[in-house]
This record gives structure tokens, C-alpha cells and sequence, in this order.
């Protein structure tokens, strides 16, 4: 069975528009667009494009912030110290390993939870939907402590509830070690973010048109045959600009890490050895260039998505 | 755009339970920031059109004592100022961190600090503080224990007001010393309490957490043994002279090691504070930790509060701390508070005079007393209200006698992370490679050729 999607947009044009050129009405509404998002756009530029200019600038400088009189221009120093340092590949290992499992989890549990919200009863729905976005509305910091009281060996509850598990102990010392702590980080990040995910697969799922179901199910294609054939590839660019967000998001993980080990163990991830050169060691120079790499990865991911899988961010906007 | 109705569904469905309900929260939220944000300028300009009367006192988190001494010298004062606390975030590090940017950033309103000794030299060499006038620094060491004056003093000048000295000791339980047969009246060494600890089944609590804390006890070893962290040059990075790899460092190596590796440890080591190592000297499995004064009145608050048995701290003993080497003086860790003037500050000889009547004798006894946070003033170990609470006071005094300070140095922060990175965990470290490798790394992080 071939996969069932409705045929292209453009299809469904009206046959007299004009073919080429602008009409008065479009260029009107052009300029109408740009006196809305005028000031919207200007803000931004002012509040993002202006601090990631000052941070590329600040990284040629070997800068300390306790130290201004010596201020001294190193040029692209800052980066070769950076890219040398096994602590940045090890850093970057981390922050990828916790991007990709928490993204593939999140995905597959999100997906579920957007089916649970559309199948679920007319009464039920509000509850539901609130039920789990719950999750995503407490702040970052008060979940990574909320989960590593209860994964604590002193205070947790973990191990005295889960000692049936295999490789649970009473004495368990969860922040002891890189594997065990990246797992409760990527638990955490889960818990926390999975209500994202599924709000955007949900808005997705609404976009399959009923049709194409009962023209399945005429055709007697089964509940699995019609979520494979029928509903995910309705569903891809939803799916796409869900992974999108959610993969920029995970890349930039630092409270949780922050909260539960302080970097111990080998657990810091890209955003947190910015943090430690900038904010803790003060030095300006080296810290902006490490933003920098990071604000790269973050734009090569982006750019990575778009032109590789194709990502049409208008499209999951239903333009 | 086909099939709109069908995707608009839970869009609209969503949107339209919010605005009723929301636009009012909505509205009154705006309300209430404007207010805030009116409020914050209005009391700023108090601040401000007050002049030279309101102090601004950034205090580390406290069991309320240093509020309330802010308060008795404002009254000390007879309207010539006010002092007015801000609180710091918890931990020392942090600390640092947000008194050094607003610092960077010229902040007037920082009039006095407490400042945790180690971080000193780096605010004085940046130019941070205010510079402590003659006779104000011929008073404030006057009957001063030596550590606290040396924790305040950068280049041989002091620039900082010695105002709490704290210590570690030795906490045992008196029924495990006993038990095992260790003459606690003597000194005694770190093997010789694993050792008794192992043989009782009872804990040794050290930090073990990737934190200031193991830096704190490092440093402890690695000065009983007889060595230093920084063994020449500490002002200059480019030329800086580690004592990691000496055989000095290799013994206090051998010590973490020993400690770290042995049952006595407790599952959590590596992650364990001042604070757990303090819940697992109170637990049952208690035998011997090394921590702070406030161990004592935690305990008795504890049994005030009615979740721990009276008889557990009438167990209860200090000593000074464990030695390295049986024949050589054990070196304590020294830390507590010392109070900066702001650089900036509007007020520095008002602010001075409000340090001296804060380091006041008997604000520091009261301070003893209620917070547990032992005095800088040797007059202070004598007071008889002191001994009634603190009946351990004269070994704390003892201790910070002997105590020895971290490495003094405008780059603490990068040897003491440089350290945290290289001796945690505390059961892989290995006398013979990782005091080399600590060596390297704080080098090549000093001269700006690593990251930390």
C-alpha cells in the first residue's frame, strides 16, 4: 500500500489568478506586513543580533573581566585554545547524547500523549490537556531539584521504592557516576519536555484530514496501516518542526545539569562550559568564543533540518 | 487552505476558554509589575536622596544573625546610618560570582560585604575594595586570632575586617571512640580513624562532592603534611609555583585515597557536603566527621524540633583535626567571613564605622552563640555564656590557632576548580600521577591554554 497524502496546494489555485508581477493589492499588504512585524523585528535585532555581534566580537580578546587594563587582541586564539581542548569534544559528546535521547523518547512518548488528547472524551479534553502540560509550565530549575531530591541517597525515595529494579540499591549514588547521573538529567529533561512536543504533534494530528481516515478504512486498512500510511505522513512536517524545536532546545541544556552535579563527572554539556569560563573564571574572551561554537552547532542544526529534511516552516504554520 | 476546519479545531478551542479568564488576570498582572517596577525607583531614590545614611550590607545566607546585628549597630549608631542587609545566593562560589560582576559593573550600592576569605585577593587585586584606613586597621586586629589576619590581608596590607573565623574539628562519637579503643585526648591521625570507623562498622564523614568543600579538605592534607598548593609566586599566573606534585601532595593524596577507598566512606562520598556528611554523623552508622562548628547546635536543634533522640548529641565530642603524619601538627582548614568595604561605595568611612561596631566583641559572641559561626576575637573564647553553649569552644580556638588558609591568590577560583576537576572523584585519585596531572592542567588553565 502506497502512502495517501492530498494532492500539492498549488493544485487548488484559483485558475484566474495572475500569472508573474505584483498587484497593487499584494504590495499594499506587503507594506502593511512590514509596518506590523516592523518594531517586532527591530526589537529582536536589538535584544538577539546585538549581544551574538558583541559575543563574536568579545571572542577575539583575551579578556578577563577582573583585568580590563589588559585587554589584548588574540584573534581567533580563544577558538584554537577551544577546539583543542579534549574537554570541549567531550562536552559536545554529552550535550549530543542527551539531544538524542531525550528527543527520540520525547518524540515517541509526545506522539502517544497527542493521541490520548484526540481520542480523548469532549469533557475530558480540557482536564487532559492541562494534566500534561503541567509539566512544562514548572520552571526548569525547581524540576531538576524536585528529581534530584528524589533521587538523593539521603532524602530520595528512589531507592528505597525501586530496590526490585536490576542495579538499584538502597545505596545507589545516582550523582556518583557519568551514566547514572546523565540518565536522571535525561529523565528529567523528558518529564519536563514531552507536553511541548506533544502540543505540536496535536496541532499535527488535527491537520490529517478525516477523509483520507474513512477512505482507509473503507478500503479496509487497519488502525496500524492507517497510523503508518495514513496519519504519519499527514503529519510530517508537524513531526519535523516538533524534532526542530525541541532538538535547538535540548542542545542548549544548562539548568538541569547546573542543579543536579555541577558538571561532576564528566556531565558538562557546551552551554555549561560557557557558563564556567564566563561567569565563574571571568574570562570574557574565552567564554564568548565558546557561546559563539555553541550559537553554531545551534545554527548548523537549524540548517540541518531545513535543507536536509526539508522542514517547511510555513507549512506546519497551515499557510 | 483545504481542510482548515478540521486543523482549527483545538486552536480555537484553546483560545477561546483563555481570554475572559485570562484578560483580567492579565491586566491586573501588568498593574501589579507597574506598581513593582514604581516602587523599585521610589526606593531607590530613598536610597539615594537619604545620602550618605543607608548602608547596603550583602550577607552570605545566615541563621538570621547578621540581620539582627545590622539591626543592633543601626541603633548603636544614633541615626548616623543605616544598615540595611541583601542576601547572597548559598554557596561561596556563587557568591563570588554575583558580587564580582556587579562590582565589574562599578555597583554603588554595595557598601559592605561578607566575603569568604579565599575570594580576598582576587577583589583586592581587582581593585574591588575600599582601602581600610590606618587606625581602623590597628583596631580590628587587636586580639584577632592570626588566621583571620592573614585571611584579610593581600600584598601585606589588610584590606578586609577580620569578622568570624571558622574551623574545622574532629566530631566523634564518644561511644565509638570508646568502643574501638582510640585515646581521643591525644591527637590522633586519619588512619588511625578509618581504621577505629571500619572496625565499629561506624562512617568517617569528609566532603568527598565535587565543590569548594574538597578543595577546602585538600588543602587541609596537603598543609598537615607539611606542603602547599601554591608553593611560590602567587600573584602571577605566568609564573606560579604548584606544590601538587611534591612529595607533600603525593602524602595528602595517599590520605584521600586511603579515606575515599575505605568501607568507612559511606556509598555517597563522592557526592557528600558539609551538609550530608553532617546527616551521616548524626545517622545511627555515625562515628567520626570532619566538619564545621555547626554540627553542635544542628544536632541540638534537631532535638529541640523533636526528629532526634537527646542521647545523640550528649555523644557528641571534638577534637582538633585528624594529623597526616603522627609526628607533625595537624593544619585545620580556616574559613569564615571577613567584611569588605565596596570600591564604590558612597560612604567608605561610614561604612568602615559600621564594620568595626558589626566585629564588635560581643556581636561576635552573640553571633557564636545563636549561629554557631566561632569568633575572630580571641576575648570572645573566654566569654562565659560562649562556653555554656559551646562547651567545644576551647578546641575550636585551639584549631584555629593551628588552622592554615587556602592558597592566597587573585586565581583561586581556577586552582581551586582546577583541583575539584583533577581529585574528584576522591576513589580515583592516585599519589603518583594525580598530583602531576592537577600540576599541568591549573598551568595550562592559568596561562589561559586549557579550559576548566
Amino acid at each position: 500500500m502506497t502512502t495517501t497524502t492530498l494532492p500539492p496546494g498549488k493544485k487548488t489555485e484559483p485558475v484566474s489568478a495572475p500569472k508573474g508581477g505584483i498587484s497593487d493589492r499584494a504590495r499594499s499588504e506587503r507594506k502593511l506586513g512590514w509596518l506590523l512585524a516592523g518594531p517586532a523585528f527591530l526589537v529582536m535585532l536589538l535584544v538577539t543580533a546585538y549581544p551574538i555581534l558583541q559575543a563574536t566580537y568579545e571572542s577575539l580578546f583575551d579578556f578577563r573581566l577582573t583585568d580590563p587594563d589588559n585587554r589584548a587582541f588574540v584573534g581567533l586564539g580563544n577558538y584554537g585554545v577551544i577546539l583543542s581542548d579534549p574537554l570541549w569534544w567531550q562536552s559536545i559528546g554529552v550535550t549530543a547524547f542527551i539531544t538524542v535521547v531525550t528527543v527520540a523518547v520525547e518524540l515517541v512518548l509526545g506522539f502517544g500523549l497527542a493521541l490520548v488528547m484526540v481520542k480523548a472524551l469532549r469533557a475530558l479534553r480540557p482536564v487532559l490537556r492541562a494534566a500534561i502540560l503541567i509539566p512544562y509550565a514548572v520552571i526548569t530549575v525547581v524540576s531538576a531539584f524536585a528529581w534530584q531530591f528524589a533521587f538523593d541517597i539521603n532524602s530520595g525515595f528512589v531507592n528505597s521504592w525501586f530496590t526490585w529494579l536490576p542495579g538499584v540499591a538502597a545505596d545507589t549514588d545516582w550523582f556518583g557516576d557519568k551514566w547514572t547521573s546523565l540518565l536522571v538529567i535525561c529523565l528529567a529533561e523528558i518529564w519536563k519536555t514531552t507536553p511541548f512536543i506533544s502540543l505540536l504533534l496535536l496541532a499535527g494530528l488535527a491537520q490529517v484530514p478525516e477523509v483520507l481516515q474513512e477512505a482507509a478504512k473503507v478500503d479496509g486498512a487497519t488502525r496500524w496501516q492507517r497510523m503508518w500510511k495514513v496519519t504519519i505522513p499527514n503529519m510530517k512536517a508537524a513531526i519535523m518542526v516538533a524534532l526542530l524545536f525541541r532538538t535547538l532546545d535540548a542542545f542548549r541544556v544548562f539548568d538541569t545539569i547546573f542543579i543536579m552535579t555541577n558538571g561532576a563527572n564528566g556531565t558538562e554539556s557546551v552551554s555549561f562550559l560557557a557558563y564556567r569560563q564566563t561567569i565563574a573564571r571571568l574570562e570574557i574572551g574565552l567564554g564568548s568564543a565558546v557561546s559563539v561554537l555553541l550559537f553554531l552547532a545551534v545554527v548548523l542544526i537549524a540548517f540541518t533540518f531545513i535543507k536536509l529534511f526539508k522542514v517547511d516552516l510555513a507549512q506546519a504554520r497551515g499557510e | 487552505m483545504p481542510y482548515a476546519a478540521d486543523m482549527e479545531e483545538p486552536q480555537t478551542r484553546a483560545t477561546t476558554v483563555r481570554p475572559a479568564a485570562w484578560g483580567r488576570s492579565r491586566r491586573s498582572l501588568a498593574g501589579a509589575a507597574a506598581l513593582l517596577v514604581t516602587a523599585g525607583t521610589l526606593a531607590a531614590c530613598g536610597s539615594d536622596g537619604g545620602g550618605a545614611s543607608s548602608l547596603t550590607w550583602y550577607i552570605n545566607p545566615d541563621a538570621g544573625g547578621q540581620a539582627e546585628i545590622a539591626s543592633r549597630c543601626t541603633e548603636a549608631s544614633g541615626g548616623r546610618y543605616t544598615i540595611e542587609t541583601a542576601v547572597l545566593p548559598r554557596d561561596a562560589a556563587s557568591q563570588r560570582e554575583q558580587l564580582i560582576r556587579r562590582l565589574a559593573a562599578n555597583d554603588a550600592s554595595i557598601d559592605l560585604m561578607s566575603l569568604d576569605p579565599p575570594f580576598i585577593p582576587e577583589f583586592a587585586e581587582a581593585g574591588f575594595l575600599a582601602p581600610v584606613p590606618e587606625d581602623v586597621a590597628e583596631r580590628v586586629t587587636e586580639d584577632v586570632v592570626e588566621s583571620a589576619i592573614e585571611g584579610s590581608t593581600w600584598r601585606d596590607e589588610l584590606v578586609a575586617v577580620p569578622f568570624w573565623a571558622n574551623t574545622q574539628v574532629l566530631w566523634y562519637r564518644t561511644s565509638v571512640a570508646e568502643a574501638a579503643g582510640l585515646d581521643m585526648s591525644q591527637p590522633v591521625t586519619w588512619e588511625q580513624i578509618v581504621e577505629a570507623a571500619e572496625s565499629q562498622g561506624k562512617l568517617v564523614g569528609a566532603q568527598g562532592a565535587r565543590a569548594e568543600s574538597l578543595t577546602v579538605w585538600f588543602n587541609a592534607l596537603i598543609e598537615s603534611a607539611g606542603g602547599s598548593i601554591i608553593a611560590e609566586n602567587a600573584e602571577d599566573p605566568e609564573d606560579i609555583q604548584l606544590g601538587l606534585d611534591t612529595p607533600e601532595g603525593q602524602r595528602a593524596t595517599e590520605i584521600m585515597q586511603l579515606v575515599a577507598e575505605s568501607e568507612a566512606a559511606g556509598a555517597a562520598f563522592s557526592t557528600s557536603n558539609e551538609d550530608s556528611s553532617a546527616t551521616g554523623f548524626e545517622s545511627e552508622n555515625g562515628g567520626f566527621n570532619v566538619n564545621y562548628p555547626f554540627v553542635y547546635p544542628r544536632a541540638l536543634g534537631a532535638v529541640e524540633a523533636g526528629t532526634m533522640d537527646a542521647s545523640v548529641p550528649e555523644d557528641y565530642a571534638a577534637a582538633v583535626y585528624p594529623r597526616v603524619d603522627e609526628d607533625t601538627e595537624a593544619a585545620p582548614p580556616y574559613g569564615g567571613i571577613n567584611l569588605g568595604v565596596g570600591a564604590f561605595s558612597e560612604s567608605p568611612e561610614l561604612a568602615y564605622e559600621a564594620a568595626e561596631c558589626i566585629v564588635e566583641d560581643e556581636n561576635q559572641a552573640y553571633y557564636f552563640v545563636t549561629n554557631g559561626n566561632p569568633a575572630s576575637a580571641t576575648s570572645v573564647y573566654d566569654d562565659e555564656e560562649v562556653l555554656e553553649a559551646f562547651p567545644m569552644a576551647p578546641v575550636i580556638r585551639e584549631s584555629l590557632e593551628l588552622a592554615a588558609p587556602r592558597p592566597q591568590s587573585p586565581y583561586y577560583n581556577e586552582i581551586s576548580v582546577g583541583i575539584q576537576r583533577s581529585y574528584h572523584p576522591p576513589s580515583t585519585v592516585d599519589p603518583g600521577s594525580t598530583g602531576e596531572q592537577a600540576n599541568e592542567l591549573i598551568t595550562a588553565v592559568l596561562a589561559k591554554e586549557d579550559l576548566l
